[in-house]
């Protein structure tokens, strides 16, 4: 009984939380399902959400979907190096290291993507140093290239830093004892290293994959207006069009993919390890 | 237990939905007037000057595009008072019983606005009753006169090839296609499918030659020196000539031979606003000389207010960027609402091109 009623008092301590669900998360989502299910008269119609597959909605997704994967396996290509790098560091190096990783986060993500642009830019800051160096200089401005980089810059911390958290985790020992019954590096990091990263990995996937593929300032600005997301196609709905209906239709679908695409870490994960981040 | 979160639950949704519509509670109808505008379209100034002489209190937003503004005074919580926007948006917020007529005999300084503007709003406020012009200007050429091989003087630079990659085109639907449509040979405002079509296609085929599709960012890019011409409103326009000459570039500004966009940007009162006294004074404070010039050398776009023209120095007034010649003013066309067939064909011809 007495049990029963701490339990109860700290009910109250959720419910700022509850607010900000209900207010910023249910109550639009609620609102977004009802402009996707109806047509600009009030219908109820299916049409907005199966729009996604008019050619032009499409050609838009499956390059958000090429986007996302491309920075989701650089970055993975990119942070394991670094992490089993860090792994081998002092304390105090290592905070210094992943501290310089995490200062440009402080900054806004905006201007981040607008120094980019300044980079790659034709007269840009990459081209002039290639010039300088006498080699050609790139066109990286305004393609899917320069957009690949900007969301790969971005979303980089958010992989490399679950990754590092499950890496730090693991037992010297294991590996110790892996060692002395003769692995070899390689496998250490195939049979050990890797397996026990798995749900850093898995939630590091989450947190890069769902942004990179919703995203479009990255598009809007790295691409110059001639390359289209589906996240740059829904703003315009919304924004220029006022279609709202086909705005939210497209959201749902989107919606609706990115969670096939979680459903699909987290059959990944129901082999007995630890879960992901979504499910 | 289970009843109390579901009482919460009950609360947060109901404390979520007051937040949701806090802003459409409170309404300042003593001497409150919520003023529409676009981004960087007036100088802040001016506002606080406007307070301190009436006492009547401002609150200010801003918005990108015509079409972004009409989104969030349709859908948005706030309802404002007095908005400026370009005249093809004024025209439908018109026939959407949007706006309330202005009595603009009783505004004091009205005059001051020449009669070729009133003219101009005329094309689509027959009886000047709704709108008071702010500020006008043209889309045009701006090119670096150290990248062409010829001073440039029609919209066929854009569409002849010569120029791949050193070209920036408007992101902007209508500015867009009234560049092909000119192009060709039509009206900037045709509802004829199968122009609209050609223009299209010109377009997609021009697309690869573009090196991006850009509004406010384009001067700067032309200045920096990254391309050769951009299409450019002619605000713009001026003030990239001025900072191109500070970083060693001649910049030229052009309204090609075939005709342009001239664009007028008016002041119009919504059926909103319960203090017309209030609103008309703010109206009649605008087109003032002083505060016309305040604004004028804050944004250097065209001015429709004739005693700002006076004071001008001669160098500035024969800037075709600034004040346009009548010659060049010959072939340029207002802006006009097109039907919901034509709107709804261009906006989906636009995504395909965005798409492609």
């Amino acid at each position: 009984m007495k049990k029963n009623k701490t339990r109860n008092s700290r009910v109250w301590l959720s419910s700022p939380y509850i607010l900000w669900i209900a207010g910023f998360t249910v109550i639009p989502m609620i609102m977004i399902f009802h402009y996707a299910l109806t047509d600009k008269n009030g219908g109820f119609t299916f049409a907005n959400i199966a729009a996604i597959f008019e050619p032009i909605h499409f050609k838009a997704m499956v390059f958000s979907v090429e986007i996302a994967l491309g920075c989701t396996v650089i970055c993975i290509l990119l942070s394991y190096p670094l992490v089993m790098a860090l792994r081998h560091l002092h304390m105090g190096k290592q905070g210094f290291t992943l501290f310089i990783l995490i200062i440009p986060m402080w900054m806004n993500f905006i201007l981040r993507v607008l120094a980019w642009q300044m980079i790659l830019s034709k007269n840009g800051i990459l081209n002039l140093l290639l010039t300088s160096l006498g080699f050609e200089p790139l066109s990286l401005a305004n393609t899917s290239t320069a957009i690949m980089i900007g969301v790969v810059y971005d979303y980089l911390p958010y992989m490399v830093l679950p990754i590092f958290n499950a890496i730090a985790d693991i037992d010297e020992d294991i590996i110790e004892a892996a060692k002395d019954l003769g692995a070899n590096g390689l496998a250490v990091f195939c049979k050990i290293i890797f397996p026990l990263s798995v749900p850093g990995l898995l939630s590091g996937i989450v947190m890069v994959f769902v942004p990179s593929m919703t995203s479009f300032v990255v598009a809007d600005i790295l691409g110059g207006g001639k390359l289209q997301l589906i996240g740059n196609i829904i703003e315009q709905e919304f924004t220029k069009n006022s279609d709202w209906n086909l705005g939210s239709g497209l959201s749902v679908s989107l919606m609706i993919f990115v969670l096939i695409s979680m459903a699909f870490t987290s059959k990944e994960d129901s082999k007995g390890r630890r879960e992901s981040a979504i499910w | 237990m289970k009843k109390r979160l579901m009482y919460f639950i009950a609360f947060a949704a109901l404390a979520a939905l007051c937040l949701g519509f806090t802003g459409c509670g409170k309404k300042g109808n003593n001497g409150t007037l919520t003023i529409f505008n676009y981004g960087e379209y007036m100088d802040m100034e001016v506002l606080d000057m406007f307070t301190e002489e009436t006492g009547i209190k401002v609150l200010y937003e801003e918005a990108l595009t015509p079409e972004e503004m009409y989104t969030k005074y349709k859908y948005g919580a706030i309802e404002y008072d007095l908005l400026c926007t370009s005249e093809y948006m004024l025209q439908r917020l018109m026939s959407e019983g949007e706006l309330q007529p202005i009595d603009i005999g009783d505004m004091e300084y009205s005059g001051n606005i020449g009669e070729r503007y009133w003219e101009f709003a005329r094309s689509f406020d027959p009886e000047n009753k709704y709108v008071v012009p702010y500020f006008w200007g043209t889309v045009g050429i701006l090119y670096d006169e150290d990248k062409v091989n010829a001073p440039v003087d029609s919209w066929d630079v854009l569409f002849n090839g010569e120029y791949k990659d050193e070209i920036i085109m408007m992101k902007s639907m209508r500015d867009s296609y009234m560049v092909a449509l000119k192009y060709l040979g039509y009206s900037l405002n045709t509802e004829n499918e199968d122009e609209i079509m050609e223009a299209h296609n010109l377009l997609l085929k021009q697309k690869p030659d573009v090196q991006a599709y850009l509004v406010d960012e384009a001067r700067d890019e032309l200045v920096a020196g990254n391309a050769a011409m951009a299409v450019i409103y002619s605000g713009e326009a001026y003030l990239g000539r001025q900072y191109g000459l500070e970083n060693g570039r001649n910049l030229r500004y052009v309204i090609p031979k075939e005709g342009s966009n001239v664009w007028l940007d008016c002041f119009a009162v919504t059926k909103h606003c319960d203090d017309m006294d209030a609103a008309q004074k703010f109206l009649d404070f605008l087109c003032r000389e002083d505060v016309a010039m305040m604004n004028f050398e804050y944004i250097y776009y065209s001015t429709p207010n004739e005693a700002v023209i006076e004071e001008l120095s001669d160098e500035e007034r024969a800037d075709e960027a600034l004040v346009p010649s009548d010659d060049a003013m010959d072939n340029c066309e207002v802006y006009t609402m097109t039907n919901t067939e034509t709107t709804e064909m261009m906006n989906r011809l636009w995504k395909e091109l965005g798409a492609e």
